[in-house]
């Protein structure tokens, strides 16, 4: 066994690089983008108008941070509503296509459907269903958008359990709802947790664009698309730093979330 | 094995020649030696066994002779050569326990796979496919996929695709260990037949002391920790291997000998597992 | 029979969907239902339930006599023949966004596969590039399009929407081509090794088909996310001709001609059903490739 593994340790040693490497390579690519970003636009300015050096951006995003912030606020808040919804609604559906298969059956080829479609181009729809100036519609598309994966990996992971842990319960005269308890919940947990770490992405992405299909005037697309078209170029980028932030704080949290939860039960 | 004939025009050149070959592997709990001290040679044509228990370094040994990892002392010489070069001169034919085929390719283009690769034109590779097919008895499965053979006939096209090249020497990891013990019997009469046939060496490593007496010249014992050559065993039981070697006394004499010096080894726990 | 048994389970879902549309219609209340709202300030509180009046859910039949009559009145062609045309534009554009996006994802995949370095290096930066909604400036890209267009190279509108296709298409493929050219068995690598093959006849021989059950649902991922940067680059750029112009300027006349919006809406579920459709067809081309699925 110890040989096993030692050979193992001498093929990935055989690219002959420290593991300090793995996490100085990003820093180094990250440092040489910003440097000819810098080099491009600020040194040799061979950049179109639109692209502003970072130092400006910085300088717009530090004056405006006020109202930068009101709209990534509300931005943020459409994809956590959307990303709490849809993946309650996609527990709750998976939960019931897994207790039976004509649910399955009903829902499989309209969540396949639903995976390929432009969500967002239901957008104008619900804004005319509930009403333009309301963020629902946006709240909406965030919502489905999220339920996608979630409904995918819950449902995988609650058929994920192992025969011989099935029978080693069964074996010990455990009842459904224990078993559910003690075996299914925990297998299917960390699959809820990749689910929704897929889906926080998703539903930031969805409540952004959603904004350029219409509905109330605010939100961090609707400022992009405005500053853009107006020529403020530095303006815009400050706004889609804006949006990274978003984007990465989601993204982070339900990794964190997805590591934890991961680490406690090992598949 | 006899002595060298002296009208004989070629002087046989040893298929592999092992002197002081060790191999360490770097972790990071420190170097562990997996190998130490190994002085072996294989005539052309005969057929030796690696056998003792997990970790004793047969494995290992094989993946030297075969230059999929390189020694770390010692001198290796394949034919003659440094292994790395008789393997990019294609002087071996390899098998593995996992018969490992490529799933997509039909037991055709899964025999003719090494042919391909060294430009051997269309014509004679089918050429050579249906000799080999016929050589393993899979005539009548040219055309089907892995995923629709049993697993020892999976095993028998991974032997004809190691035989593909005529190579003068076969180079076997367990190859029979993950069958079931009468497919297990069926193929190394097989084995026996084919290797007798070509005429080529064999390395071949088992931890089934019948199976590596009833196929080898000799049977070569090892022990771990590190590891290393304990004892090498003549069989004696000559060229024909017929299944009634099986119930011979002579056959059951060197099992015995061979578990004694297993056993004898002197190693704590050698038979864990 | 497996198959024509999930057919029907499917045509079942949508019938359901269909019938709790209008379900819902009949039984929901017309204005919706709105928790919070203060007297005499529209939009305020928040609405459960939506409004079912006609303008707000026409009827399934209205949506569907709406696709037969003329896109906007007088000699204009009906609906239907409008939405594909438009569809078909935008399909047009969001495959040369895919095609970019493959190639640049395969060559990504590649050199990740083929250079430890190179993966550490870049793979952190391409997963985060995802989670970060860089589509949000899409309208940016439009207006370097223009200002290189100005400058002499031409440069049209539908380029920078393939090009914003094409960076949500290019993701999936360099993930999924990473994964399936390092998924052959350590096994398969001894046996190329030992038959001294190279980096390139080791690359087409194993690398390339093993990693076929990895390409091709990140194809159709990528299929997918084409279509969907292409809609969203048309409406934030303002491109027309293509769906997602149409759909924005059929909402606008939403409250007179409610039906109108579903065509094109219709059209965009078709469009990324066509879409996705279209990698599986050649997913069943290299069926062959796919058998070590079945026996892993």
């Amino acid at each position: 066994m110890t040989l096993r593994h030692s050979r193992e340790a001498a093929y990935s040693g055989q690219a002959g690089l420290p593991t300090w490497v793995r996490f100085a390579a990003p820093v180094v690519v990250g440092i040489l983008l910003i440097a000819l970003w810098v080099l491009v636009v600020d040194v040799l300015k061979i950049a179109p108008r639109m692209v502003p050096g970072p130092a400006a951006i910085g300088t717009e995003l530090a004056l405006r941070i006020g109202i930068i912030r009101d709209d990534m606020l509300i931005t943020g808040a459409n994809a956590f509503i959307g990303l709490l919804a849809g993946a309650l609604l996609g527990i709750v559906l998976a939960g019931f296509a897994a207790a039976a298969r004509p649910i399955d059956g009903m829902f499989a080829p309209l969540v396949a459907a639903l995976a390929v479609v432009p969500i967002v181009a239901l957008t104008p729809i619900l804004n005319t269903m509930f009403g333009a100036s309301s963020q629902f519609g946006r709240q909406a598309v965030a919502a489905i958008a999220a339920f996608i994966p979630v409904y995918i990996n819950v449902l995988r992971g609650l058929r994920q359990t192992r025969p011989v842990h099935r029978d080693l319960l069964r074996a010990s005269g455990a009842t459904g709802w224990q078993t559910f308890r003690k075996l299914t919940l925990p297998t299917a947990l960390p699959y809820l947790l990749t689910g929704v770490r897929i889906a926080a992405s998703l539903a930031v992405i969805s409540a952004l664009v959603a904004e350029y299909f219409g509905g109330p005037a605010d939100g961090i697309g609707t400022a992009i698309a405005t500053y853009a078209k107006s020529g403020r170029a530095a303006l815009a980028w400050a706004y889609v730093a804006g949006a990274i932030a978003i984007g990465l704080l989601f993204f982070l949290v339900t990794s964190l979330l997805e590591r934890l939860v991961t680490r406690r039960s090992p598949v | 094995m006899t002595a060298i004939d002296t009208a004989t025009t070629t002087p046989t050149i040893p298929a592999v020649k092992a002197s002081g070959v060790g191999k360490t592997f770097p972790t990071k709990g420190g170097d562990v030696v997996a190998l130490t001290g190994v002085e072996l040679e294989v005539a052309a044509g005969e057929f030796v066994s690696l056998i003792g228990p997990s970790g004793c370094g047969k494995s290992t040994l094989l993946r030297l002779i075969a230059d999929l990892d390189e020694a770390s002392t010692g001198i290796l010489e394949i034919f003659g050569k440094p292994a790395r070069k008789a393997r990019l001169d294609q002087d071996y034919g390899i098998a593995f326990q996992q018969s490992g085929l490529l799933p997509w390719r039909s037991v055709g283009a899964n025999i003719a796979l090494p042919l391909e690769l060294h430009g051997v034109s269309a014509a004679d590779r089918s050429a050579r496919v249906s000799e080999l097919a016929e050589l393993v008895g899979l005539t009548d499965f040219v055309d089907r996929y892995p995923d629709q053979l049993s697993g020892g006939m999976q095993q028998r096209v991974a032997i004809a695709r190691a035989l593909a090249e005529h190579p003068r020497l076969l180079l076997m990891d367990e190859p029979f260990g993950a069958l079931d013990e009468m497919t297990r019997e069926y193929l190394q009469s097989e084995l026996a037949r084919i290797a007798a046939e070509t005429g080529a060496a064999v390395v071949f490593v088992t931890h089934s002391i019948p199976e590596a007496v009833f196929l080898s010249d000799r049977v070569v014992v090892m022990s771990p920790r590190p590891g290393r050559i304990t004892d090498v065993i003549e069989t004696g039981l000559g060229t024909n291997r017929a299944e009634a070697l099986r119930e011979s006394p002579e056959y059951f004499a060197k099992v015995t000998e061979v578990r004694e010096a297993l056993h004898g080894a002197p190693v704590e726990r050698a038979n864990e597992r | 029979m497996r198959r024509w048994t999930a057919v029907a389970w499917g045509a079942a879902g949508i019938l359901a969907v269909a019938v709790a549309w209008e379900l819902y219609k009949f039984l929901g209340p017309a204005d919706g239902f709105v928790v919070g709202a203060i007297a005499g300030e529209t939009g305020s509180g928040v609405m459960l339930l939506p409004r079912t009046h006609d303008r707000a859910m026409p009827h399934l039949w209205d949506m569907v006599a709406r696709l037969f009559e003329s896109t906007s009145g007088g000699d204009t062609p009906p609906l239907i023949v409008s939405v594909a045309s438009a569809a078909l534009l935008t399909l047009g554009i969001a495959a040369v966004g895919w095609l970019i996006g493959v190639a640049v994802g395969m060559l990504l995949g590649l050199a990740m596969q083929r250079w430890r370095l190179v993966e550490w290096g870049l793979l952190p930066w391409i997963v985060v590039s995802q989670t970060v909604p860089l589509i949000a400036f899409a309208p940016v890209v439009n207006v370097i399009g223009n200002q290189i267009d100005r400058g002499g190279f031409p440069w049209p509108q539908w380029v920078s929407v393939a090009v914003i296709a094409s960076y949500l298409a290019f993701f999936p493929v360099a993930i999924g081509a990473l994964k399936g050219l390092g998924s052959p068995d350590r096994i398969h690598l001894d046996l190329m090794r030992s038959y001294a093959a190279g980096y390139r006849s080791t690359l087409l021989r194993l690398r390339l088909p093993a990693a076929v059950p990895y390409l091709l649902p990140a194809l159709r991922l990528a299929a997918a996310n084409a279509v969907v940067g292409a809609v969203v680059a048309e409406v934030s750029i303002g491109m027309r001709g293509g769906i997602g112009r149409m759909l924005i300027q059929l909402a606008g006349q939403g409250s007179s001609d409610p039906a109108a919006p579903w065509g094109p809406t219709f059209g965009s579920i078709a469009l990324g059903l066509v879409a996705a459709g279209s990698v599986a067809l050649v997913g069943l081309g290299l069926r062959r490739y796919r058998r070590g699925e079945a026996t892993a």
